[in-house]
């Protein structure tokens, strides 16, 4: 496993454009592109204020960056380094800002949620799309780039519009049997579109391309719902985390539960590896603790770890939530499918440091990973099934059916790894890492089963 | 209370025996006092009373009288006297055998009585006590009864406080949601305004500002709205799903061929089954439905396997769907007779059914021979294969592998042989110290033997000198002093001393010899033993032959052998520690 050096960014702004070419980064108002396979520095651009977002157009030829404070949106080329465009909303307000999937245009929700301008680059086309829901996911593009799904809310009520990306037509506008809807999501060939309630209630529904109810899901009432959805990348499974700490997933045929994954605090099953992170702190002496020690010496947080199997049954730490506060830590929250759809992994948020494996194709838990600390990221690699997180420490840990590594990030400073984003072509991970540093690491596949 | 019962078992067995006693005493009282006043029962002058006073007695008691009084004589019967008297002492003894069976009874039911006794006082405690209990346990069960009353009570206080509850809950919601739309339609009315005001204002801020305009994504120009391209949409659109409907039916229709597929083979296999179960069973099929509805059945199952080409016909999905079902019951009800069958033979063990399974036995166990010999003669090539690559070295690897085997092999079987000569060592090791013990027993005799001879020889030589009493003195002193020299050697070494004693005891010691020359030989033969090697040998043969007078045959050949080779050790030894 190779690391490459540290590399500054701001507000944690860093993405691989969708060809995997190149490397954006923002560090203050300015916009780093490098080669990917160099890290050499190509394009340097300069915006106009501090730059609150900052993403890809879909092929890979323009740069969007936006200074939410100002209302301002600029974009900027890659093939022609003095062309330029700017996007001021005025004084409406910008509150975020989204390429079409056809990368020419670009979709502003204004503040208040007031409306939604889509900016032509070809045309300098402007047109409106009023009513847009503010909710967890009201917006989402089809897979192939030919829909897009917008939750509004009209009347006290709850709808979907389906536009065509192609020129802006509203294809599809219907009312769901929502009390407030909490989210949409296509499904990935484009044809089901998953709509879900807010937290209150435990709703899921399913639609049509063409607007009709395909079926409707709940699990149980008076308690606190839905809290993330999730397709496979086959459009097989549609698996839902809620409150209840389990994840439920339906079939697209039936559209009923085929199977529930339960997150237990005692893990009995014994088909399933529970690997544990220990540490192992080099020994301090007590002299050595003094605060001008602390504050100097980074090598005092530079622990080792590894992963032990725990033979079941294995109790794992859970935090109780506090019931008095709202949106309460508990129930699972993450779920990613790995890109083959063979396995799911999940994160319950009162057993914040442990990431379970589950395998799709025997619907069993296939292996817990227990971190010493909480879990702040996972993703899958884009290929292979292979699972990569971080616990806001120096570390970077991996899983694969193979087994389970955590390697130490070779950081001076002891900076910690606060997110990681795969490289689409699962050769390399981006590491975020905090003190606003960016590390980018290259592992070699092959390379890195070997060592296993 | 065994003490008690011991009294009264006693008090209760002399009441017991008083009454017999009484009784016999009452009996045997008028005998007694008749036999008391015997003197005055008979007197010279009422002989004639006497007489038919017995005579009645003994009468009354059954017995011949005494004498007939036919004769007026008074003469006694003596024969029938005696034979009376003998009788009467049958009785007696009788009487008294009986009261002892009486005694006897009477004391077992006696103390029957009182182990009833101690039982049924046990008894009422025992009632007693589960009297007590068991109000207890009444009371028990009322205070319980009290509970559960008491927590029914309880439940419905707290089933209406979750009632009101849920109440509450339910206007609460009602109350927010309402609260909710209203503000959702104040946030609108806002949001409406803003708009307008922002429409209103014609705001120029709101701009873009794009150097040049760039192509479409698809290079094509964009298209102007029409109802053209609103029916393109849908088309497209009908087009996706329609797609993805098709794909989804392709994947249904190939895994409904599959389980089609399994549908057929498991129907074949359950009709082939069926088909040659049914001749063997055929009676009892018989018996059991009527030939018709199994005919008929044949032909539905024939039916429908010629109808299976068009699989995907309602009619014919239908007809395989009911003509499996059809055939799985009477699998089932197959199989299900099949188990009652085995179990009543289980049971009953009729000999018909266990001749048939005896000959199956047979049968089976033919096959499993075949098998077993077929499996041999498999092995067997095997093996000779095996031999086969190991003779040709066919792989650097294996073969080394193989030698490695061997080489294990034969250290096992050469530690296993160290081992067996190790056992064997030790065994001779012991046999040698018991054999050196038997020497040392058998020197210690000798030299006794020898010291006998010498003071016998000593004796006749003196006998034989002109002063047979003047060299006795140095001699027993010079025979001490060899004595505590001795002694002193034999302090230093034990094995030494085996070889030493007798040559000591051995040397022809004339009266005439002083002491220390003997001393002086004996350390000569001590320490150069080399050097008198030569005379050393035959000398112990000559002991040898001198200690044969004990042992008979070849014991003493094989003493001096082992003499030998304990000097040989003892030689060993001290090269050992020399070294």
């Amino acid at each position: 496993m190779n690391f490459s050096e540290v590399f500054k960014q701001s507000n944690q702004l860093c993405k691989v454009s969708p060809d995997g070419k190149y490397l954006a980064t923002c560090v203050q108002y300015r916009l780093v592109v490098r080669d990917m396979s160099t890290l050499q520095i190509l394009q340097l651009y300069t915006c106009l204020d501090q730059i609150s977002h900052m993403d890809w157009s879909s092929d890979s030829l323009f740069i969007l960056c936006a200074m939410y404070k100002r209302g301002l949106v600029q974009v900027w080329s890659l093939e022609q380094p003095d062309w330029h465009c700017k996007i001021d909303e005025g004084s409406i307000g910008l509150l975020s800002s989204r390429w079409s999937p056809d990368g020419r245009h670009i979709l502003n929700t204004t503040e208040f949620h007031l409306r939604i301008t889509v900016w032509s680059l070809c045309t300098k086309a402007v047109s409106y799309i009023k009513y847009p829901k503010a909710c967890q996911k009201g917006i989402d593009f089809s897979r192939d780039g030919c829909y897009m799904a917008l939750a509004e809310r009209r009347d006290c009520k709850d709808y979907v519009s389906v536009f065509v990306c192609d020129d802006w037509h509203l294809l599809r506008h219907f009312e769901t049997e929502t009390q407030d809807l909490g989210g949409l999501e296509w499904s990935p060939n484009g044809c089901v579109l998953a709509v879900w309630d807010s937290c209150l209630e435990y709703k899921v529904l399913l639609y049509s391309l063409d607007g009709r109810l395909l079926s409707t899901y709940s699990a149980y009432e008076w308690s606190l719902g839905v809290k993330t959805v999730t397709w496979s990348p086959s459009s097989q499974f549609l698996a839902i985390g809620s409150y209840d700490e389990k994840v439920r997933v339906l079939n697209h045929i039936t559209w009923k539960k085929i199977t529930q994954f339960e997150h237990p605090a005692t893990i009995n099953n014994t088909k399933a590896v529970v690997y544990k992170e220990v540490e192992r702190r080099p020994a301090v002496g007590a002299d050595d603790l003094s605060l001008h020690n602390i504050t100097i010496g980074t090598t005092l947080f530079n622990t080792q770890s590894k992963y032990e199997i725990c033979p079941p049954p294995v109790q794992i730490p859970v935090v109780k939530p506090d019931p008095d506060r709202a949106n309460p830590k508990i129930g699972v929250s993450t779920l990613a499918f790995s890109s083959d759809s063979r396995y799911l992994a999940t994160k319950n948020d009162n057993m914040a440091s442990v990431v379970w494996v589950w395998d799709m194709q025997n619907m069993s838990l296939e292996a817990v990973l227990e971190q010493c600390s909480a879990v702040r990221c996972f993703q899958w690699d884009p290929r292979r099934p292979r699972l990569a997180l971080c616990t806001g420490n120096s570390k970077l840990y991996l899983w694969s059916p193979a087994g389970c590594v955590s390697v130490e990030v070779p950081t001076e400073g002891g900076f910690q790894v606060q997110s990681l984003n795969w490289h689409c072509s699962g050769d390399s991970l981006i590491l975020l890492v905090s003190k606003y540093h960016l590390l980018g690491t290259k592992c070699v596949q092959k390379h890195y089963f070997k060592t296993l | 209370m065994p003490e008690s019962s011991l009294d009264k078992d006693i008090c209760s067995s002399s009441e017991c025996r008083t009454p017999p006693l009484r009784q016999f005493s009452q009996s045997s009282l008028p005998l007694h006092r008749k036999s008391y006043m015997l003197s005055t029962f008979c007197t010279e002058q009422n002989v004639q009373e006497c007489q038919s006073h017995i005579n009645q007695e003994v009468s009354s008691l059954g017995l011949q009288p005494v004498w007939t009084e036919s004769g007026s004589s008074s003469e006694m019967n003596v024969v029938a006297v005696l034979n009376c008297m003998y009788d009467l002492i049958q009785m007696h003894r009788r009487g008294l055998r009986s009261l002892e069976n009486m005694e006897v009874e009477q004391l077992k039911s006696s103390g029957n009585v009182d182990y009833l006794q101690l039982t049924s006082t046990r008894l009422k405690e025992q009632l007693e006590l589960s009297k007590r209990e068991n109000t207890g346990l009444l009371e028990r069960e009322r205070q319980l009864q009290l509970k559960v009353k008491s927590l029914q009570n309880c439940l419905k206080n707290e089933k209406e406080e979750v009632q009101k509850l849920q109440n509450i809950i339910a206007s609460r919601a009602s109350q927010y949601n309402h609260e909710m739309k209203r503000k959702e339609r104040e946030f609108n009315k806002l949001k409406e305004r803003l708009n307008q005001l922002l429409i209103d204002k014609k705001e120029k801020k709101q701009a873009i500002d794009v150097l040049n305009n760039i192509g479409r994504a698809d290079g094509k120009r964009s298209l102007w709205k029409t109802e053209k391209t609103e029916a393109k949409h849908e088309a497209e659109m009908y087009k996706a799903l329609l797609s993805d409907y098709d794909t989804r039916q392709r994947e249904l229709l190939l895994e409904n061929a599959e389980l089609n597929k399994v549908l057929q083979q498991m129907k074949k296999d359950m009709v082939s089954i069926l088909s040659s179960k049914k001749p063997i069973l055929k009676g009892d099929k018989y018996q059991d439905d009527g030939a018709q509805a199994d005919s008929e059945d044949e032909e539905e199952v024939f039916d429908s396997s010629k109808e299976s080409v068009e699989l995907y016909c309602v009619h014919a999905r239908e007809k395989l769907t009911n003509s499996i079902r059809l055939q799985w019951r009477r699998l089932k009800s197959h199989v299900e007779r099949l188990d009652s069958q085995a179990s009543l033979a289980q049971m009953g063990g009729s000999r018909n059914n266990d001749a048939v399974s005896q000959e199956t036995h047979k049968e089976e166990m033919d096959r499993l021979k075949l098998e077993i010999q077929q499996c041999k003669d498999f092995i067997q090539t095997q093996q000779q294969l095996l031999q086969q690559q190991l003779s040709s070295p066919c792989d650097e690897e294996t073969a080394s592998l193989l030698s490695d085997c061997y080489m294990l092999q034969e250290k096992e079987r050469l530690g296993d042989e160290w081992k067996t000569l190790e056992e064997q060592r030790t065994i001779f090791e012991r046999e040698r110290r018991n054999f050196t013990e038997a020497a040392i027993r058998l020197s210690h005799e000798r030299k006794a033997f020898e010291e006998d001879r010498a003071t016998w020889l000593k004796h006749q030589f003196l006998n034989l000198s002109p002063f047979p009493d003047s060299k006795k003195p140095p001699m027993s002193k010079s025979k001490s002093a060899f004595l505590i020299s001795e002694t002193k050697a034999s302090a230093t070494s034990a094995p030494e001393k085996l070889i030493r004693c007798p040559s000591g005891t051995n040397l022809p010691t004339p009266g005439c010899v002083p002491h220390t020359s003997s001393t002086a030989d004996l350390y000569r033969t001590l320490c150069l033993i080399p050097e008198n090697g030569a005379t050393k040998p035959k000398r112990k043969s000559d002991h040898a032959e001198e200690s044969g007078v004990f042992f008979n045959g070849k014991a003493p050949v094989r003493h001096k052998q082992w003499n030998d080779s304990e000097e040989h050790s003892s030689h060993t030894k001290e090269q050992n520690s020399s070294i």
